[in-house]
């Protein structure tokens, strides 16, 4: 099969490669970037576990080509945090224990990325249907709408100026 | 600092947020081998010839390999899962048992649709798998049986023809005089009840990465496992060489409910096949291939006949059930055996005579999805009180409250063994409070107004509720090892991994308040063979409590060491040296200590002064063994809506009153109360493996089988009972299955009574709109409301 070179900015930086033409957009960002971050539950563009943004818009990546992301733009979970400090949605996803096995994390928070940034004060149920592309066997949604309802009041909030410097650490304080 | 018992935030969020979570397809070998597996497409079968030279010969591929170039390296082998019951059981049932075996590739034929017949290895994922669809086998299709009573019947196929028949297990559990208590019934009621083929689907698949290690002539295997131990303990015997030279190791995993603490045959395959090329070979799941070979769930039906006094008083049960095993019965009696030691339930039944028969079907194997045989108990005897009240026509929630056992008959025996032998005393819990609660907590009153007031037409309304028992924290064993290293850091290893169970976070909690240290200085090692050689894997509600009070006798052994140590440093008694915030130092005198590292560097071989009272090091290996389960306990209720006309349900509220005695970190339990729901809202709302009668699985995608998505979830509310448990010194009792067992039963019953207001009946799930249409068709109930309602 005759090979093709495609060019994308992926996380903020140009690559150059060399794939096959049947080379799923997941496979070339795994296997061919080393992005293990964007993961692959289904082989029907069921479950969103592999969903990343594509010139801004959540796309499941195992639904693509990688010939198709030619001279575009592609965003992945490990392109999220910024200087060790994460983005408000993963921030979020902590402060609501909104993971457990953390799998469909990385797909679930890209999914919910375009959507929190262009919508200010979302309610639950344009939440879940915002997130209905993507599968959780293990937390059943609730903390996972809180954790995008608590990121989209952050990042449309009056002080935020980029990802903010979250402190990790586990506390018994909280 | 207390923080033990506190919903601190969890330790292992930050890697799997920003993408460096280490789940096995991410982990990274340099020039490894890619393996596809070429599986049955029949569900019985005669292998002929299997012709893999044109695979052999395609670009990339490196290997093929058969049961015939196998040869003795594909066994079978004994079941690495299959362990029969305890002793103090099998002396009491007398089960009738059928060791099982496994091959790493289909030999002589196949016994379901999926089953591994050969694997192709080749330097591309994508190459191995053109070569995989070049494999040509020649079969010689045999007579399927997908029904286990057809089964069980003589003259069914038979799945082992030197069994001569298809019962892989056969039991039989008493308590009292059952026939008596028949004969003296004023009713007696009898109810078919089956809970349908469901399976656990984790988002991540399964996986399997083997590395040869040519200095040791062992291997290293990552696998997406819930139990790593056992996996090593049945690679042992598959490869030949000592244990302690396979290191099995489950990273990051992403989810299990079950499905990953089997050993596969693909486990099995694919280090031997690394170890025959002395290659790295990795393997990846598809979820194609999950639906027809990682092991399904529940698929019970049950005959019952309960008997009662004309109140509802139970006098007595009989139940006879199938459970239909598919293909191997791969874990003996877990399943069958939970059955019949949770069936009695929360319940007061003073006579029982409950058979089980576990039988073979050419379907892919049935085994241990969280709850494992209590779904399927629960659903059964919640199911015969519903048939109970609507004979008595007795309120359903009321029937159940007049059988409930209360507070102060506790601890009550239940008169039948539990399945480690032990006699089924349970252990304390509000049993009636926490129906009340549930019940009290849905607000019906306001609920049910709309309907009563005429504001809903064509919908009716109905409400269910299900209590359930569970034993948690089944032995044999667990054991930490707790190192305190001279930077002050502490490390417990332990053997079970997680899936998700937040085992660094509430592991670290429990640690940290017994040895008196910060929570960010504890690490957590698990899932590791080589860390800790032993381990009985996450499963089975089982890790808080074993594993947990494990962490806390070695950390209270080491908590005196570290007196003992500290006392010897700074001159005073033992019991003058107090922990504090990962600091020794003298009671009342708190300037006078320092930190643990620091200690632990005074009293380090070869560095340090060796106190011989104390042995080199501030190290403790220690370990729990629980006396038997302890048993959770909880109720779930809901209330329903049925559209008459499309035949949907709408959940309006769902209400989980729990008890699983002291609470590590309520964060983290709510979290595993809320997807247990989840889960078990799937097996009541939408999620029902069909097989055709040709063994040909007909719903075997994410496109076909439907999961809880985010927009199908119901407002759901969950309450804390803590009833500490006198089983072990923490107090807790396990919780991880909990949140799945009685969800059917409580939306079942929900709807039924919303149905029955038409005069329709309905007991199984899922209640799909076509069930619940049928169901209004088969009463005539259908068209009336709607036309009322024009």
């Amino acid at each position: 099969m005759a090979e093709v070179t495609i060019r994308v900015e992926v996380n903020g930086r140009d690559h150059e490669a060399v794939v096959e033409p049947r080379l799923l957009l997941v496979h070339f960002l795994r296997d061919v970037l080393g992005l293990t971050g964007t993961h692959i539950g289904c082989d029907t563009t069921s479950c969103g576990t592999c969903t990343i943004t594509l010139d801004g818009r959540a796309v499941k990546s195992c639904t693509m080509f990688a010939v198709q992301v030619d001279g575009r733009s592609i965003r992945t979970i490990e392109g999220l945090a910024t200087d060790g400090r994460l983005h408000p949605l993963q921030e979020a996803f902590h402060e609501e224990h909104g993971l457990q096995c953390g799998f469909c994390t990385p797909g679930m928070i890209m999914a919910a990325l375009p959507f929190v940034e262009s919508n200010a004060e979302p309610n639950d149920d344009e939440i879940r249907t915002a997130i209905s592309g993507n599968l959780c066997r293990c937390t059943g949604y609730a903390n996972i709408v809180r954790s995008i309802s608590r990121a989209a009041s952050t990042m449309h909030g009056p002080s935020y100026a980029g990802p903010t410097a979250s402190a990790l650490e586990p506390s018994a304080r909280d | 600092m207390p923080v033990f018992g506190v919903p601190v935030k969890r330790v292992e969020d930050r890697r799997l947020l920003v993408g460096d979570g280490e789940y096995v397809d991410d982990v990274r070998q340099a020039g490894a081998l890619h393996v596809a597996v070429v599986r049955s497409v029949y569900a019985h079968a005669r292998i002929g010839e299997v012709r893999t030279a044109a695979a052999a010969a395609m670009p990339g591929v490196v290997a093929v390999e058969t049961a015939r170039s196998l040869g003795p390296l594909n066994g079978p082998f004994p079941h690495p899962t299959w362990f029969p019951p305890a002793k103090a059981l099998q002396d009491i049932i007398h089960p009738k048992l059928r060791p099982e075996v496994i091959r790493l590739l289909a030999d002589d034929k196949v016994r379901y649709v999926g089953e591994p017949v050969a694997i192709v290895v080749a330097t591309d994922p994508y190459l191995a798998d053109d070569a995989a669809r070049a494999v040509e086998v020649d079969y010689e299709t045999l007579p399927v049986v997908v029904d286990p009573e057809r089964a069980a019947e003589p003259g069914s196929p038979l799945l082992n023809d030197d069994w001569g028949d298809n019962l892989a297990a056969h039991f039989v559990v008493d308590k009292g005089d059952v026939e008596a208590a028949f004969e003296r019934a004023d009713r007696i009621v009898r109810q078919r009840i089956h809970l349908p083929r469901s399976t656990p689907t984790p988002i991540e698949n399964r996986g399997v990465v083997a590395v040869p290690d040519r200095r040791s002539g062992g291997v290293t295997v990552w696998s997406a496992s819930q139990q790593p131990h056992w996996l090593r303990d049945g690679l042992e015997r598959v490869l030949g060489i000592p244990g302690d030279l396979i290191r099995v190791v489950a990273p990051d995993v992403g989810g299990g409910f079950g499905i990953k603490s089997m050993v596969y045959p693909e486990e099995l395959i694919v280090p031997t096949v690394a170890l025959r090329l002395d290659r790295t070979i990795r393997w990846t799941d598809t979820r194609s291939e999950n639906f027809v070979a990682a092991t399904h769930a529940r698929d019970q039906i049950h005959d019952l006949e309960i008997a009662l006094r004309a109140d509802g008083t139970i006098l007595g049960l009989r139940d006879r059930y199938f459970v239909d095993a598919g293909a191997s019965n791969v874990e003996c009696l877990v399943c069958p055996y939970n059955t019949a030691a949770h069936l009695p339930g929360a319940y007061r039944i003073p006579a029982m005579r409950l058979e089980c028969l576990t039988v073979l079907t050419n379907k892919t194997p049935n085994a241990a999805a969280r709850g494992a045989g209590r779904p399927e108990a629960v659903f059964a005897m919640e199911g015969i009180l519903d048939a109970a009240a609507d004979a008595l026509e007795l309120d359903r929630v009321e029937l159940r409250r007049r059988n409930t056992l209360r507070a102060d008959e506790m601890p009550y025996d239940q008169g039948i063994p539990y399945r480690d032998g032990v006699p089924e005393i349970l252990d304390g819990g509000d049993y009636t409070a926490c129906l009340d609660d549930a019940i009290a907590a849905l607000d019906l009153g306001a609920l049910r107004r709309p309907y009563e007031e005429g504001a809903r037409p064509g919908r009716l309304f109905g409400v269910g509720a299900a209590s359930y028992i569970e034993g948690t924290g089944v032995g044999p064993y667990e054991s930490a090892l707790i190192r305190i290293q001279p930077s002050g850091r502490v490390i417990v290893t332990v053997g079970p991994p997680s899936q998700g169970q937040s085992h660094e976070t509430t592991f670290a909690q429990i640690c940290a308040e017994e040895l008196g240290v910060r929570l960010e200085d504890v690490r957590i090692v698990q899932g590791d063979t080589l860390a800790l050689p032993w381990g009985g894997g996450t499963i089975a509600s089982r890790t808080a409590v074993v594993v947990g009070n494990a962490i806390a006798a070695a950390s209270r052994g080491l908590r005196e060491k570290v007196l003992r140590a500290a006392a010897d440093l700074l001159e005073v008694a033992p019991g003058d040296v107090r922990i504090e915030d990962g600091r020794v130092s003298v009671v009342g005198s708190p300037s006078v200590g320092m930190p643990l590292g620091q200690l632990a560097a005074r009293v380090a071989p070869g560095i340090g002064r060796l106190n011989e009272a104390i042995g080199p090091g501030l190290d403790e290996y220690d370990g729990f063994q629980p006396p038997t389960v302890t048993y959770a306990n909880g109720v779930h209720a809901c209330a329903v809506e049925v559209d008459v006309e499309t035949g949907s349900v709408e959940i309006l509220k769902y209400v989980v009153v729990h008890d699983c005695g002291r609470l590590i970190n309520p964060m983290v339990v709510e979290g595993q109360i809320m997807g247990g729901v989840t889960q078990g809202l799937g097996m009541a709302l939408f999620e029902e493996l069909v097989y055709d009668d040709d063994g040909q699985l007909l719903n075997g995608s994410l496109m076909d089988y439907g999961i809880p998505r985010a927009t199908d979830m119901p407002p759901i509310e969950v309450h804390h009972r803590e009833t500490p448990s006198d089983r072990n010194p923490l107090g807790i009792k396990g919780v991880g299955e909990a949140g799945a067992i009685p969800v059917p039963a409580a939306v079942i019953s929900a709807v039924g009574a919303a149905l029955r207001t038409v005069g329709a009946e309905l007991r199984t799930v899922p209640v799909t709109p076509a069930r619940v249409l049928d169901a209004l068709d088969a009463a005539s109930a259908r068209t009336q409301p709607v036309e009322a309602r024009a």
